[in-house]
């Protein structure tokens, strides 16, 4: 699996990976807002997100109706439309790309589902590899915790109730993250996760999470040359256009 | 049903479903629109429940679960290739394991108006890597007979007009670009399909029929070779 980088394209793509409840989707947030800022041509992609394929998983997650094949080959679905539609056009044209989950999300649950490894793999192998993946590790107590504090009614198959772990929804989430958690950990190295420590406060785990990405990515080539055209309420406003212009340069 | 039990995958299989489990019959009918295949199915299926044998059907783009969704994303011609591939995998798949494997594991004969090879001869043409599509359809059942009717493509270009009058954008693979004009595409496209299904059939084993033949002689060849399967 060959990454952006590798493969010619003008943009990066960094992706984010772990646990629900790792607080990942907090901490690209904030790595999104700071590349905005920074004048940088930036886009954001979150997993099961396609317009066109929602409904569907959405049927088949409210009447139960998922297999483990079916399961995984909708989210391959999902993420082959933003892939084709949205990804691999902007990497071209330069951007970088943030994902809120990336293929070794497949990876980790459909196998926990019990999919053969190769076989998802093989699905997603038109796919290339994040030029960044960051995985955020919190003990799994800790992830828990966050999930069933904040949102106390599992969802069926969020909570892998069709694996037939438990028949108590919390149990068998908490059967089926730790087992995800140990697919994840079992390709860290393949893969070139990045191990981030999510028990770490929220700040400082941002402040490593910037530094990495300046590190890897030569940022200032991501520099949009031509400002983005102002909102409206301002296009008329000679001074803050002066200030976003000095920004941008 | 004296049928022995087992069948294979054609790779990795589905999770959870021994292939020894599966008794039943699943026997496939291919060819493009316009080759008699639904026809041909419709009396197969009066012949065999006629004769007491328990059958149910499957197809492309019948699933509960994407079917709808399929239609619209057709329509309106949005999707890209691979994503448009991974959305009919996912419609098999969601028959294969709602109806196929049930049907079979009770022993059904199951009679698969299209089956992998259209999904797979369709991709081939627009360009999709043969072994990624291998590995994708890994979670096929062999089937216990494959027919495609093979019909010339002045042929159905007839078939198809006289039908209705016009030739489907998808059936003239427009989606290619292989000429502006719907009659000359449809040619090229049928043409090419009848070529990825000649390269399937070497790995696939299936059995061309010679469907520019009547109903009643393409029915009478199909029903004698389906027999035959039926006995083992």
């Amino acid at each position: 699996m060959k990454t952006f980088a590798e493969m010619n394209f003008p943009g990066r793509l960094i992706a984010v990976e772990g646990l629900d409840g790792s607080g990942k989707s907090t901490q690209i947030y904030l790595l999104k807002r700071w590349l905005e800022a920074e004048g940088i041509k930036v886009y954001f992609s979150e997993w099961n997100s396609s317009e066109l394929v929602k409904s569907a998983t959405s049927k088949g997650k409210k009447r139960e109706l998922l297999t483990p094949t079916t399961f995984s080959l909708i989210h391959a679905t999902d993420f082959a439309d933003r892939y084709e539609r949205h990804l691999v056009p902007l990497l071209r044209a330069g951007y970088i790309v943030l994902c809120d989950r990336y293929v070794f999300t497949a990876f980790a649950r459909d196998v926990t589902r019990g999919c053969p490894p190769d076989w998802v793999r093989g699905n997603y192998s038109f796919a290339c590899a994040p030029d960044l993946t960051m995985f955020f590790k919190a003990d799994l107590e800790v992830s828990l915790n966050r999930i069933l504090e904040g949102r106390p009614k599992l969802k069926f198959f969020e909570a892998g109730m069709d694996l037939r772990l438990s028949t108590d929804p919390y149990e068998s989430f908490k059967i089926f993250q730790g087992r995800i958690l140990e697919q994840y950990m079992a390709m860290s190295k393949e893969f070139n996760f990045v191990v981030m420590d999510a028990n770490e406060n929220v700040e400082k785990q941002q402040v490593l999470v910037r530094k990495l990405v300046s590190e890897k990515i030569d940022l200032k080539k991501f520099k949009r040359r031509s400002p983005l055209p102002l909102p409206p309420s301002l296009a008329g406003d000679h001074l803050e256009k002066e200030e976003s212009e000095d920004k941008a340069a | 049903m004296s049928a022995k039990k087992s069948h294979k995958f054609y790779g990795h299989g589905i999770p959870r479903v021994k292939p020894e489990d599966l008794g039943g019959k699943l026997i496939v009918v291919e060819g493009a629109d316009g080759s008699g295949r639904s026809t041909q199915i419709v009396e197969l299926v009066n012949w065999l429940e006629t004769s007491g044998r328990p059958t149910v059907q499957v197809g492309l783009k019948r699933s509960t679960l994407v079917s709808e969704e399929l239609e619209k994303a057709q329509h309106g011609n949005v999707l890209s290739r691979t994503t448009l591939s991974l959305f009919y995998a996912t419609d098999f798949a969601d028959q294969l394991g709602n109806i196929i494997i049930p049907a079979l594991k009770a022993g059904f004969i199951v009679l698969a108006d299209r089956y992998i090879y259209t999904l797979m001869a369709r991709d081939l043409v627009r360009g999709m890597d043969e072994k990624w599509l291998k590995n994708l359809y890994g979670i096929a059942p062999v089937p216990d007979a494959v027919f495609y009717l093979s019909v010339e493509p002045e042929e159905l270009v007839q078939r198809n007009l006289s039908k209705n009058a016009t030739l489907d954008y998808w059936e003239s693979g427009m989606d290619l670009g292989l000429s502006r004009e719907v009659f000359d595409s449809f040619l090229k496209y049928q043409g090419a399909m009848g070529e990825a299904f000649r390269q399937l059939q070497k790995t696939y084993k299936f059995e061309i029929v010679d469907a520019n033949r009547s109903v009643s002689a393409v029915n009478k060849e199909l029903r004698k070779k389906i027999s035959a399967v039926l006995e083992e």
